[in-house]
């Protein structure tokens, strides 16, 4: 299995290409640019034939490993199927090929799957409007807390801190700083539920939000949001969901229901649209009323025959993306809310939650179970049985790569020593799970017998471990010749 | 009713809730209190089979005049180049766009090897010592960059040029206005349309953080990138750059011209138009400046055999390990177009990303002369300029690009908009697709409705 591959840089030689151009069919032979500003040193670009262009990516694919490869259960990143024919539908010209600032008469239809994307957005999530434009996840994160920022500061209220549990993930932090923000960390209780009291006392007349993650990072609903709510409005603030659980609430709870105010939602996660190897994504955001003055421009809107882009928004805390977010992605996203319907919907978050608890229930006496209610869309494992063999988390993830599977989110969230977060999704069968759940039991036993084979993993995959600390170091970013 | 993208029948259902302990879903949910769950369906349409479906989203992308229907003079940001065939078939394998971020290196070396070429080729074209694997768009690229310079110095205040994409000016302002940042706008120049060096000789101070300039810049002309970055340096501020990718084909690189930050939009490099997104931000700085990068970055490294390998690298800079001391809270993004790019480049190679940046300014070149044989176009700017130059008409843009779309041609972007000094102006973009006999159908089209 193991074996390198060549750099394209190496493949090249020197008069080879791998695509063509017509001929220059206008009269013009002198360079119109003065020469000071022309380049003196050709990029050294690959020269590649176009057949050693595709085998040379076709074997990278081949280093690969997707969500069409096989089972991909990363905690927090709901790697669900990615349905094909939305991969058709956001290629057809009318989609692709239409330039953002032709005339809105020229784009009527662009504009209404917006429109009606805004719609169904707004009534999946509880909010009273949507923006489009946040592109990922943590885009959308500041994007809310911008519109936060906005909401205090038109009432002459300065408030600039953000509460953030400790089990979140590590953008909401980095969001709050962005932002200008400081953000008070909490304390979750041992359960892994929110700390009221801790709440309680973080709250004053300088906070301006409090984050969270519902389900929490650990899988878990949080069955005190309403007190949560009530506290944070009450000395002031606004709530702001992070969306990235979202998949476990469709048609069953909505974040405005809730009592958050604000709220992201991740389409690349919950919406089925492919994450494409790290995005593009998409982080639409939702926001109750009082806030809909400050968000992004332009903003859509139809006079119920024509839509248009508007721009005069006063309030608006102005643009977060150059146009009007990952458009591309927002048409997979689309097609699949109306693949879908509400039943359909609603179907995924039960079969969703169903999937997670069966991986618990079968993995609990293999696997130290820190919780062991009910779990939502994922649940929590940890290597702390097999800690007396040498083994970690760590050991085990690379192991199951051996297996031919993609490793749980490991190490997070952070308050659970050696944690394994496990996200099945819905697009899993029981044939799946069974097959998975016996092969981390194979591994357990494993860690009893033979914990080197363990230790020494991976040993089926192209390369072994790889040298981190030396990456970092001394870091080689590009190749030079 | 059933879906074709969940597995489970009716039986796996049971016998899964049984192996459980509960009798239906429903238990599972106890957790969430009954007063907020939603008692009633979604608000949404009917599900629709595949074929509904397609036809559906085929009727709504009909709407939409498109630019293989129509032929394209607009750019302003974003542009028509050809994308070859091979593209569109190297991001289509699904070992890449189903994966996510590479967090195991072993089962992700495909992956990480394309996008640390794509690294080096994005260094290669700007001349620049280390490259990130992706932001958000050129907008977003440029404020991240504007950041970085800022926390780089421990100044504050930042000099924009008039003539960077309004658009990227209101992206750089929504993200500096909370952190407290200083902006001081320059104008340019009236008759050249390049930003005015003898004011900023003035503005720049040691309070500046960096100057932010777009070259080309919105207008299509070229800046002179040497004698801002020696007006920046002379202060020990930065240079961040904005530019056209496509333009590097025969421009002089940012990095020879003493550029410390180069950003820009990627989407010319291998992306469709597509109404404004997925796009793709290229950020690449001087090693100097590595540490302070947002985003992610590919190291090269070796197994304990020796073999090369790569994998995600410098990751302290980042929000997962670092938190609220993160350089930037990009988390996801767009390591697919990324890969596009890299594609693209290889695919048109050393000797094609010079043609094809020579092809454009020729093309745009003769476009301008034709056009302003007319007698009510004028150059509104005498500057060296690539592949877009604005013209001014005695008659409104809007009312001009009415007439030459129902003739099947998308005009060119009203400067006046954003630039009031600039009514009636034209900013017209030609590529290297635009053929002579689309350009003087246009130069006809301009004649006739004038």
């Amino acid at each position: 299995m193991k074996c390198g591959k060549a750099l394209i840089f190496e493949m090249s030689k020197e008069g080879r290409r791998a695509s063509d151009l017509a001929p220059l069919d206008v009269d013009t032979t002198r360079t119109a640019i003065p020469k000071r500003y022309l380049r003196t040193k050709p990029a050294a670009l690959p020269e590649v034939s176009q057949p050693d262009l595709i085998r040379h990516y076709t074997a990278l694919s081949n280093r690969n490993f997707g969500v069409d490869s096989g089972f991909y259960p990363l905690g927090s990143c709901t790697m669900k199927y990615n349905p094909k024919v939305n991969e058709d539908v956001c290629r057809y010209p009318g989609f692709s090929q239409v330039h953002p600032l032709q005339d809105c008469e020229s784009v009527q239809g662009a504009l209404k799957l917006l429109y009606e994307m805004e719609q169904y957005l707004a009534d999946i999530f509880g909010m009273d409007a949507i923006t489009l434009q946040p592109v990922a996840g943590a885009h959308g994160e500041l994007t809310g807390l911008k519109l936060i920022r906005a909401y205090h500061r038109s009432r002459g209220d300065k408030r600039t801190k953000v509460i953030i549990p400790d089990s979140a993930h590590g953008t909401n932090p980095a969001s709050a700083t962005i932002c200008g923000l400081e953000m008070v960390g909490i304390k979750s209780n041992g359960d892994g539920s929110i700390n009221l009291d801790a709440l309680r006392s973080a709250v004053g007349p300088d906070t301006a939000a409090f984050m969270l993650t519902n389900p929490s990072t650990l899988g878990l609903f949080e069955t005190n949001i309403r007190e949560m709510a009530a506290i944070v409005h009450e000395a002031g603030g606004l709530l702001y969901y992070d969306g990235a659980n979202a998949n476990a609430i469709l048609g069953i709870v909505r974040p405005g229901d809730m009592g958050f105010d604000v709220a992201h939602l991740n389409l690349h996660k919950t919406f089925a649209t492919p994450h494409g190897g790290g995005g593009p994504g998409s982080g639409p955001v939702g926001v109750k009323k009082n806030l809909v003055p400050f968000l992004p421009v332009p903003v859509i809107s139809y006079d119920g025959e024509k839509y248009t882009l508007d721009e005069n928004r006063p309030s608006s805390i102005g643009k977060v993306h150059t146009f009007y977010g990952n458009f591309g992605v927002i048409v997979r996203a689309y097609a699949y809310i109306r693949t879908m319907g509400s039943d359909g919907l609603r179907q995924v978050s039960e079969d969703a939650v169903l999937n997670a608890n069966y991986c618990l229930r079968q993995l609990k006496d293999d696997y130290h179970a820190p919780f062991t209610r009910f779990c939502m869309h994922e649940c929590v494992l940890t290597s702390l049985k097999q800690k007396p063999y040498g083994v970690k988390t760590l050991d085990i993830a690379k192991r199951l790569l051996d297996y031919g599977y993609h490793p749980p989110t490991i190490y997070f969230p952070l308050i659970v020593e050696e944690a394994m977060l496990i996200e099945p999704t819905e697009t899993e069968s029981k044939e799946t799970l069974d097959k998975f759940i016996s092969v981390l039991r194979r591994i357990a036993e494993e860690a009893r017998t033979d914990a080197a084979l363990i230790k020494t993993a991976p040993h089926d995959t192209v390369v072994g471990r790889l040298d981190e600390v030396a990456a970092a170091r001394k870091p080689i970013v590009k190749w030079t010749t | 009713m059933s879906w074709s993208y969940l597995p489970h029948t009716e039986g796996d259902r049971k016998a899964m809730l049984l192996s459980i302990g509960v009798e239906t879903v429903d238990a599972l949910f106890a957790d969430v209190p009954a007063a907020i769950k939603l008692n009633r369906p979604l608000n949404l349409p009917r599900a629709m089979a595949e074929s509904e479906l397609v036809k559906h989203l085929q009727a709504m992308s009909a709407e939409n005049a498109n630019i293989r229907d129509y032929t394209c003079f607009l750019g302003a940001g974003a542009y028509d180049h050809y994308i070859p065939s091979v593209v569109n078939h190297i991001i289509s394998r699904s070992e890449f766009y189903t994966a996510y971020t590479q967090y195991q290196p072993e089962i992700s070396q495909g992956y990480l090897q394309a996008l640390w070429e794509y690294q080096s080729m994005i260094c290669e074209i700007t001349g620049m010592e280390v490259a990130n694997a992706s932001m958000y768009d050129g907008g977003t690229a440029l404020a991240e960059a504007a950041m970085m310079a800022c926390g780089a110095t421990g100044r504050d205040e930042i000099v924009v040029s008039r003539t960077i994409h309004p658009y990227y000016r209101e992206v750089l302002k929504t993200y500096g206005i909370d952190r407290g940042y200083k902006f001081r706008d320059i104008s340019y120049a009236d008759a050249d349309g390049t930003t005015y060096i003898k004011l900023l000789e003035k503005i720049v101070s040691e309070s500046t953080a960096a100057i932010i300039i777009q070259s080309p810049n919105f207008f299509g002309t070229i800046e002179d990138l040497k004698t801002i970055s020696e007006i920046a340096h002379t202060k020990r501020a930065l240079l961040v750059a904005s530019v056209d990718p496509i333009s590097l084909g025969i421009l002089e690189s940012p990095g020879r011209l003493g550029v410390d930050i180069v950003v820009g939009e990627g989407q010319s490099m291998g992306l469709p138009v597509s109404f404004g997104g997925p796009y793709l931000g290229f950020f690449a700085a001087t090693e100097k400046l590595m540490r302070r990068m947002p985003g992610r970055i590919i190291g090269q490294t070796a197994d304990a055999e020796g073999r090369r390998g790569f994998v995600l690298t410098l990751q302290t800079r980042e929000q997962h390990i670092r938190r609220e001391k993160a350089t930037s809270n990009i988390c996801s993004n767009e390591a697919l177009c990324a890969l596009a790019a890299a594609a693209y480049l290889s695919a048109v190679g050393k000797q094609g990303f010079q043609e094809i940046a020579a092809q454009c300014m020729h093309k745009a070149h003769y476009a301008y002369e034709q056009l302003t044989t007319l007698k009510c176009c004028q150059p509104a700017f005498n500057a060296p300029f690539f592949k877009e130059f604005v013209v001014r008409f005695e008659k409104p843009v809007t009312d001009l690009n009415r007439s030459l779309l129902a003739s099947g041609i998308i005009g060119g972007f009203d400067v006046g908009k954003y630039y009031p000094e600039l009514e009636q102006c034209m900013l017209v973009c030609v590529t290297e697709k635009r053929t002579k006999y689309e350009i003087d159908r246009l130069v006809e089209k301009m004649g006739a409705i004038l």
